[in-house]
């Protein structure tokens, strides 16, 4: 018999695997999303947080993550949202943030939000002589820029 | 309240037109807590989620109307972000009487939503909707900005999570509300009306009155009871002035002080403008219950 704590890191990196639907280079590990994997007798219990309070995403991710722990052999999967505590962009990893670069977004700064606007770099160029064209973009994560060097749009996933 | 009842006893030729609530299934939705909301939270929870589910509504009719496609965008990011709040506000309240966010959006008539007057204006044109959402955002951000300070652990994590989020409303608004009033002459004509139309109804949400809460000391008030849970709205007008105060002098504005609506939102008492709008938010959900896509 497979020990807990075995069928533990076995549950999570089976979780951990499931990609964001709306930016799918990223995992929901890589997004800082995954928050906890607990394995009991009573079956596994998965606790994500979403990015922003209303992200439709979450519907879909809870979809995944049972789907990916069935497949993986797990039963009586279950998942729990959790708001605390609040997820920022902080929470994304270095790995995430390459991801989202060579993906075509550019990451947001580690800053957090800031009033002093610093320049978003153009991931499709690396110019930093780039405007905001709107505050809030495709998905509630995103804003749209456009890059003045190489006239190109991009999504630039704004600081929380 | 007498609709329900009489189509619950009268024959309905309509076969979707009759529901019966115990036939029907929701999902459980969102944000969990283990802990049951108590009769006094749930009141104050569904102020606030009524607020944020009506505001939501209002300003999904903008998609595809709004003058340029990035406030199509602008807009209904918003409204989803309102919507967030107002899931995991209504959850919490049901969690007092067994109800969950389903029930309480789609299955509760007008009289029985808390939200305030402001809330429910009309779109109107454009400098009307960003001035509700002036006064709205920069409303809600002191608000949550407190509330994050909470005892109650649910309130003061949905508070945490909102208030960035409207720290982005508020930012939209303000870009707006410059660019409207030191525009053009006709944007800033719209943008004065607008402010004369809209600022009536900013007073009711500083208002501390409250509805009697059934299974609560009557002789109580609310927020007295809430002490540490709620933040007590009538504190949130100097903050919410100061707020202001900077944008409204950089546009040129003076907030009208002609007249005060009658507000009564917390008491279930709404203006001609909130019927229509649930009927739109709840004529699915009835007439198809259980639905889903």
């Amino acid at each position: 018999m497979v020990t807990h704590h075995a069928d533990a890191a076995r549950a999570w990196s089976a979780a951990a695997a499931v990609v964001d639907p709306e930016v799918p280079v990223l995992t929901i590990d890589d997004l800082g999303v995954l928050r906890e994997v607990t394995v009991g007798d009573d079956g596994v219990e998965v606790v994500i947080t979403p990015t922003y309070s209303g992200c439709p995403a979450m519907d879909a991710i809870r979809e995944d993550v049972v789907r990916a722990l069935t497949s993986a052999g797990f039963s009586e999967v279950r998942v729990r949202l959790t708001l605390s505590p609040a997820w920022t962009t902080d929470w994304i990893s270095a790995a995430g943030r390459t991801a989202l670069k060579e993906y075509g977004i550019a990451p947001p700064s580690a800053a957090g939000p800031v009033s002093l606007r610093l320049s978003v770099k153009c991931p499709h160029c690396g110019s930093l002589d780039t405007r905001e064209v709107a505050h809030f973009g495709s998905t509630s994560c995103k804003a749209l820029f456009v890059c003045r060097a190489c006239g190109e749009p991009f999504d630039h996933f704004k600081a929380l | 309240m007498t609709d329900t009842e009489e189509s619950s006893t009268g024959q309905n030729p309509d076969e979707h037109g009759r529901v019966e609530l115990s036939a029907v299934l929701l999902s459980d939705e969102f944000v969990a807590s283990d802990t049951p909301a108590s009769p006094l939270v749930a009141e104050y929870a569904l102020w606030l989620g009524d607020d944020a589910l009506v505001l939501a509504q209002r300003l999904g009719d903008w998609i595809t109307r709004a003058p340029e496609l990035e406030e199509d965008v602008a807009l209904a990011n918003i409204a989803l972000d309102l919507l967030g709040h107002a899931r995991s506000l209504l959850r919490y309240a049901g969690s007092a009487s067994g109800r969950t966010e389903d029930d309480l959006a789609y299955w509760r008539d007008e009289g029985d939503f808390r939200s305030a007057h402001l809330f429910e204006q009309p779109n109107g044109d454009f400098a009307h909707t960003i001035v509700r959402q002036f006064a709205a955002s920069h409303y809600l951000y002191v608000l949550y900005d407190r509330l994050r300070a909470s005892t109650d652990p649910v309130l003061a994590g949905v508070a945490a999570k909102a208030v960035k989020e409207v720290d982005y409303h508020r930012d939209h608004a303000d870009q707006w509300m410059l660019r409207l009033a030191l525009g053009t002459d006709e944007s800033r004509r719209r943008t004065l009306l607008a402010l004369e139309d809209i600022w009536p109804y900013v007073d009711e949400l500083f208002s501390d009155d409250s509805a009697p809460i059934a299974g609560a000391d009557a002789s109580e008030p609310l927020f007295d009871a809430l002490e540490g849970i709620a933040v007590r709205p009538s504190t949130l007008r100097e903050p919410f002035d100061a707020d202001i105060a900077p944008v409204l002098a950089e546009a040129g504005l003076e907030p009208p002080t002609a007249f005060h609506a009658a507000g009564g939102g917390r008491r279930g008492r709404h203006s001609e403008h909130l019927a229509p709008l649930l009927a739109e938010l709840q004529v699915l959900a009835r007439q198809h219950p259980g639905a889903s896509w």
